[in-house]
């Protein structure tokens, strides 16, 4: 095998033993994942098995008590804190299940938040934020503030957030818990399809199996710690 | 078939072909009609009083007759639509068969039902892309159909797995607990005779 096929054969964001705990309560114990470029993977298990902090550790957000994450094979915790924040910022976004957007800001400045705070030109930040909320099929709620939206609107806007940065993984965590099905099913497809265009990986927690099912491959977790893989379709 | 049909002509009169169409639309999952059970049924309706015909035209092609529901037709449609389904049983699938057994085994069902889980998973995976590219409401229904009963399942199988190591291990919650309990539930699983 060439050094080249070896490269490529590593994922690209990587999570190996990891243990986290929250004072006395432990969190995860063991847990391991691996995400290749652009792959979809759903992180599920049991209420308080340990997803929303193995996908805070992944995106960085939390540093692990024990245990690795890399990112092509570089380590996380050996990251200054403000390289930490930047790749977060750049090449990490992040949807949440509500309350992510910013509420004094409207629909567009929210989406250019992330470009602006890379000191990217206001004018240009302004343009990217207008171009995904319209691809994403909320162009004319640019001007709307996130209270003047409904939960499908506010989940688009966050989604086109967490694109506007070209990142290279999308972490979202329950991302239609807060929707009806219908405006959860559409949400879904958004995201999925929007990763799947800009080629971006994306790591999605859920307890559902429908939301599951969108992704190519499932981990579950359970007790913080990471089941054997299941069979890929 | 009939009350199908029945329901499809609520909706207008139509020729035969047409209620053909219209029923491999709504029901996708369905077998296809066959032409002539359509004209057999029509023909059964009509002896029954249900359907009549109001129109036969004849251009270039075959004879075409268009048949419209009765007073007493859409009463019988009426009577079905209000009376409730019977919920399916649902008691001697393979699945509870297997599982049971599985779980009775001594060898456990951790690994039957992680891999069951991943089978189920995988065929909901190909539905749901199936349902992103349905091209009509009907298609998203039946998809929806069959969606459900997989989530249904998988749902019921972790339900499965907390009951029995809720059993064989009383004190200690296995889902939704707070993660600073020690012990460890990660081997088999079995049902523990008492």
């Amino acid at each position: 095998m060439t050094e080249q096929t070896m490269r490529e054969r590593e994922p690209m964001l990587a999570a190996r033993a990891v243990h986290r705990s929250f004072g006395a309560t432990t969190a995860l114990r063991g847990a391991s994942i691996e995400i290749g470029a652009g792959e979809h993977v759903a992180i599920t298990g049991p209420s308080g098995s340990g997803k929303s902090t193995l996908l805070h550790c992944l995106a960085g957000v939390l540093v692990p008590d024990s245990g690795l994450v890399t990112l092509d094979g570089r380590r996380l915790d050996e990251l200054s804190l403000d390289e930490r924040t930047r790749l977060r910022r750049v090449q990490f976004g992040l949807v949440l299940q509500f309350g992510q957007l910013v509420p004094d800001l409207t629909a567009a400045e929210n989406v250019a938040l992330p470009l602006l705070l890379e000191r990217r030109g206001r004018a240009s930040a302004r343009a990217a934020a207008d171009q995904w909320l319209e691809r994403l099929g909320v162009g004319d709620l640019a001007d709307q503030r996130p209270t003047q939206l409904s939960g499908g609107q506010q989940q688009r806007v966050a989604i086109a957030r967490a694109l506007v940065t070209s990142p290279r993984v999308v972490f979202a965590d329950e991302p239609t818990g807060a929707l009806d099905t219908v405006a959860g099913e559409r949400a879904l497809e958004v995201l999925v399809s929007a990763t799947r265009e800009t080629g971006a990986a994306l790591v999605i927690v859920t307890h559902d199996n429908r939301v599951a099912a969108v992704a190519d491959r499932e981990v579950v977790l359970r007790d913080g710690s990471t089941e054997p893989v299941g069979a890929r379709p | 078939m009939g009350t199908v049909l029945l329901g499809i002509l609520a909706g207008g009169p139509a020729h035969g072909y047409d209620l053909k169409r219209l029923h491999d639309e709504r029901f996708p999952s369905a077998r296809p009609l066959a032409y002539g059970q359509v004209y057999s049924t029509l023909a059964r309706l009509g002896r029954d009083g249900l359907v009549e015909t109001v129109e036969t035209t004849q251009d270039a092609g075959p004879e075409r007759t268009v048949f419209a529901l009765t007073p007493e037709g859409s009463r019988v449609l009426a009577e079905w639509l209000d009376e409730v389904e019977t919920p399916g049983s649902y008691t001697a699938g393979e699945l509870l068969r297997k599982t049971v057994s599985a779980l009775h085994a001594g060898a456990g069902a951790a690994d039957f039902l992680r891999r069951q889980r991943a089978a189920h998973l995988a065929a909901m995976r190909v539905l749901t892309r199936e349902l992103a590219d349905a091209p009509d409401i009907g298609t998203r229904i039946a998809l929806d159909h069959t969606i459900a009963h997989l989530d249904a399942d998988l749902r019921w199988m972790e339900q499965t797995r907390d009951r029995v190591n809720q059993q064989n291990n009383p004190h200690h919650a296995t889902s939704g607990r707070a993660p600073d309990n020690e012990s460890d539930d990660q081997g088999e699983i079995t049902v523990t005779q008492r």
